[in-house]
């Protein structure tokens, strides 16, 4: 076998985001030796980026709250194809994971009385998200980090990993390169859990940093592991949209929480003509009732700019398409105007909305308490992953753990805002618990050098291609193809002609050539991740096409009601014995009467 | 369409040298953009850090004509396009390749600075209470992105290299943010004064002018922190006052 750097651990941790990062401290506090990898250095992983705030039923400002009411809402939110298990013990222990990071030295907004402070959310019945300020995931990430760094975990900063390995049905370690050097790494370990975020670097419109490869789909996918919901992805309605450089930036949802309402180039209020039948009892028909709503009168009803992000994100379409849209293709958002309301508007934003202040007045000269913002959807979050057992967060093939954006379970159709964040620290801490467990009652399994070789042989073919066509125009045609045609709104038509495209991406791929050597080759990491791109592209692809009804984020034109049979059904997909992927139809088990009971009582 | 040229160090390990790019400006561009436009139409192989291009990680760190700058936030019109945008690596670490560092040294820093230690909880169940003043002030530390602009300008670091006495004004930030820590009953006055340095700022405020959050290192952290070891250690009434008293403060 060739010789490789090598490292042992009981326990590899793939991704040092919250999840990662959870996952390794719990492990480590059960005593067993934990590598922590991560493809950027330690603290810049994609939960850095979260705003909003993490939730829990901690009712510390509404005391009605509790975890049956955030079961209730979190099952909503997902249309009922969530894994009941995974809802349920997100909503019960989720309280306890945001006060062990108090304990551990974050510092969240206060209440008067001196407890964490809570804000109100979409789709939350009460105020739940515990928050700092709009900078919820730093905090967070840096309270893991800083915990972390004491505990002796072995941190391999920019490092990436290419494939897990294993040993029969067994996963057994991974192999990967570090950046610096672009040296090959052989991870050997008892227990590896994966915790490698999103996918959303797909997309040419996304709120995702380049991290966001689909790396652990694809690995486990790859490793012969289930996956699950691929086709739920969230468009966030409001994204930038101008300058193009900015495209895809996030604007929070609290800007419409202020005040902020959507308008079509006209001035209208478009939001108003399409409101769902199931939220019309629960929706202001005037413009005028949406406003009291926003200034916290308990006997209005909310304002339609606040409708679930999948089917704002389609109205804002919509009006696109129909030609009336903003000048740069996509439609106003608009929290200026409430200086029409209130004496002082322009303070009031700057103190309520700082960071959307800062972004815009910084990166788009504009000063959103004078004019209104050009907004439009961005690729979010990706609900689907890898299907685990709700309990131990083991994945179909054993040894194999997941947690966090890139597992699946607990959001279902359509992720409620702050329900990720406690996500990560709830099921990071369970797949820690467990790989540690599965660790001590398991060794070392033997490595297959043939199939290091292969990796190898794969990773480094591109420098074999010097002068080929590069990897970024080969991503950006992905990502622009998955725009037009996996997008927000789908049809059959088009989402066949996607797989058409995928197999010519895949054999472009497969000629791209890269220049240079392997030392800090951002070129040559691009060219690799393409890989990863290309396979959760096709999944996804294929999820759509199979799920034959429009629920929360996945909308089929060519389906676009609901369908009973489908709501009773997940599909499941897993590489066959022939390479290609291969979907089921999985039927979501029977939920147990009390839980049943909790959502009846909440309807 | 305009063009602008950008002047990008490319080189490994301290060698290397200034090459120029022409690439064509679009409205809104940050320089991180014209450095991706560069890197994908150009030269494949430029090394780059870079995250969330939100100015939220602290990856991108460069300095920009000169100045300790995000990439990520640096709009083209606020730099002069007639002469050419000269980008370099941080100078304070140790140069890996194009415009990426070294900046391993600040993860090992962080470690030696003793943690956060909670006093026992305030209710029965096992919370604290906090309000929201006290909370203020280690907040505006902890908006800290550790992009390490602020230890790339300390002369401390990067005219006299004294990386082994001083730990730069990232990690006194990070050292107030504990001390002022509501909940926080950990000492590091002694390791400030002995291991840390803090002796050897001498409050020229670079690191404050170059903070992208405006953190307000010098006057929020480092100047009372310095207060509190002169009190404890130089302050001969203090010293006495604490033989007399159980703890010091
Ligand atoms: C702008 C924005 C705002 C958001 N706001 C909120 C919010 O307010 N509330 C909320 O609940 N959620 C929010 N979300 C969603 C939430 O932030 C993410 O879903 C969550 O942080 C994902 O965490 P994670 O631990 O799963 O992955 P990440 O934090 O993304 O970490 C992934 C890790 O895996 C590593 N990795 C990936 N591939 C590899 C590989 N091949 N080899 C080695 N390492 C690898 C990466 O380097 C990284 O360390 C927001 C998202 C965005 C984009
Ligand atoms: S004020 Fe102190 S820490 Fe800051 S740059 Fe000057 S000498 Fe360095
Ligand atoms: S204190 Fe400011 S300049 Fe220094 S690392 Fe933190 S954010 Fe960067
Ligand atoms: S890329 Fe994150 S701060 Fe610039």
């Amino acid at each position: 076998m060739a010789e490789y750097l090598t490292h042992e651990h009981d326990v590899l941790v793939i991704g040092a985001g919250g999840a990662g990062l959870r996952a390794a401290v719990e492990a480590s506090a059960a005593g067993v030796k934990v590598a922590l990898v991560s493809k950027s250095l330690l603290g810049k992983a994609h939960t850095v980026m979260a705003e909003g705030g993490i939730a829990a039923a901690l009712a510390d400002v509404d005391d009605r709250d509790n975890w049956r009411v955030h079961f209730a809402d979190t099952m909503r939110g997902g249309q009922y194809v969530n894994s009941w298990r995974m809802a349920e013990l997100h909503a019960k222990e989720a309280p306890a994971r945001v006060r062990e990071l108090e304990a551990w030295g974050a510092v969240f907004d206060r209440t008067v009385d001196g407890r964490i402070l809570q804000r109100n959310f979409g789709g939350h019945r009460y105020p739940r998200l515990a928050h700092v300020g709009d900078r919820t995931g730093l905090e967070m990430i840096r309270t893991l980090q800083d915990h972390g760094i004491h505990l002796g975990l072995d941190v391999f900063m920019e490092h990436t990993i290419l494939i897990l390995l294993k040993d029969g049905d067994r996963v057994v370690g991974a192999f990967g390169y570090d950046r610096e050097r672009g040296r090959f790494h052989l991870f050997r370990a008892k227990a590896v859990v994966l915790a490698t975020g999103g996918v959303g670097r797909a997309y040419k419109i996304t709120s995702n940093s380049w991290e966001y490869t689909g790396d652990g789909h694809s690995l486990a996918y790859h490793a012969g592991a289930a996956l699950t919901d691929m086709e739920f992805l969230q468009f966030h309605p409001t994204g930038m949209i101008w300058p193009p450089s900015v495209r895809g930036l996030l604007i929070t949802e609290a800007v419409r929480g202020e005040g902020g309402v959507l308008r079509n180039k006209d001035g209208r209020r478009f939001m108003f003509d399409d409101i769902p039948p199931l939220y019309a009892n629960q929706t202001a028909d005037n413009e005028e009732e949406g406003w009291r709503y926003v200034q916290g009168d308990k006997n209005a009803r909310r304002p339609p700019d606040l409708l679930t992000r999948d089917h704002v994100a389609r109205c804002i379409r919509r009006e696109v398409r129909e030609g009336r849209g903003s000048p740069h293709g996509g439609v106003f958002l608009d929290i200026a105007w409430i200086k029409e309301k209130i004496p002082n508007a322009a303070e009031h934003i700057k103190k309520k909305l700082p960071s959307m202040y800062h972004q815009f007045k910084q990166l788009a000269d504009i000063d959103i308490t004078q004019v209104p913002m050009e907004v439009g959807p961005t690729t979010h979050y990706m609900m689907g992953g890898v299907r685990v057992d709700p309990d131990s967060q083991m994945a179909s093939v054993p040894g194999l753990f997941a947690a966090g954006e890139c597992a699946a379970g607990l959001h279902g159709a359509n992720r409620l805002g702050g329900n990720s964040l406690s996500d990560l620290v709830v099921f990071g801490k369970r797949a820690g618990e467990y790989a540690a467990r599965f660790a001590k009652n398991n060794s070392l399994g033997k490595v297959n050098p043939e199939q290091l070789a292969v990796a190898e042989r794969g990773a480094l073919k591109p420098f074999e291609r010097e002068g080929a066509e590069g990897p970024y125009a080969v991503q950006y045609a992905l990502q622009a193809m998955m725009q037009d045609l996996v997008g927000i709104v789908r049809q059959e038509q088009e989402m066949l002609q996607a797989l058409d495209h995928i197999q010519e991406l895949k054999a472009r791929t497969g000629r791209v050539g890269v220049s240079g050597h392997r030392e800090y080759n951002n070129s040559w990491h691009t060219a690799i991740d393409l890989n990863n791109l290309l396979t959760v592209s096709e999944i996804i692809t294929r999820a759509a096409l199979e799920r034959k009804e429009s629920r929360g984020a996945h909308f089929r034109e060519d389906y676009p009601a609901k369908d009973e049979q489908f709501g009773q059904l997940n599909i499941v997909i897993q590489k066959g014995a022939d390479g290609e992927v291969q979907l089921r139809r999985e039927p979501i088990p029977p939920m147990p009467a009390e839980l049943k009971q909790i959502i009846q009582e909440m309807k | 369409m305009a063009t602008a040229t950008f002047r990008i160090w490319r080189g490994e390990k301290g060698g290397g040298e200034f090459r120029d790019y022409s690439t064509e400006i679009t409205d809104g561009m940050v320089v991180l953009d014209a450095v991706h436009q560069i890197q994908a139409e150009q030269t494949g192989d430029l090394s780059v850090r870079w995250n969330c291009k939100a100015g939220k990680c602290g990856s991108c760190s460069a300095e920009i004509n000169g100045m300790p700058k995000l990439m990520c936030m640096t709009r083209l019109n606020s730099l002069p396009l007639q002469q050419p945008v000269t980008i370099e690596p941080m100078k304070t670490f140790p140069h890996i390749r194009d415009l990426v560092t070294d900046v391993s040294w600040n993860f090992r820093v962080k470690e030696r600075i003793a943690k956060f230690k909670p006093r026992r909880p305030d209710a029965p169940d096992g919370t604290w209470r906090t309000a929201q003043v006290d909370a203020d002030r280690v907040q505006e530390f902890r908006k800290c992105i550790e992009c390490f602009l602020c230890q790339d300008v300390c002369h401390v670091l990067r005219d006299h290299h004294m990386h082994e006495e001083f730990i730069g004004p990232r990690f006194l930030v990070y050292t107030a943010a504990l001390e002022m820590q509501p909940l926080d009953e950990g000492d590091r006055l002694q390791d400030l004064k002995s291991q840390f340095g803090i002796g050897l700022c001498n409050i020229t405020k670079c690191c404050t002018k170059v903070c992208p959050e405006n953190i307000t290192i010098t006057d929020n952290a480092i100047i009372p922190l310095k207060e509190r070891v002169v009190d404890r250690y130089y302050d001969p009434l203090g010293k006495l006052f604490r033989m007399f008293s159980p703890r010091g403060t």
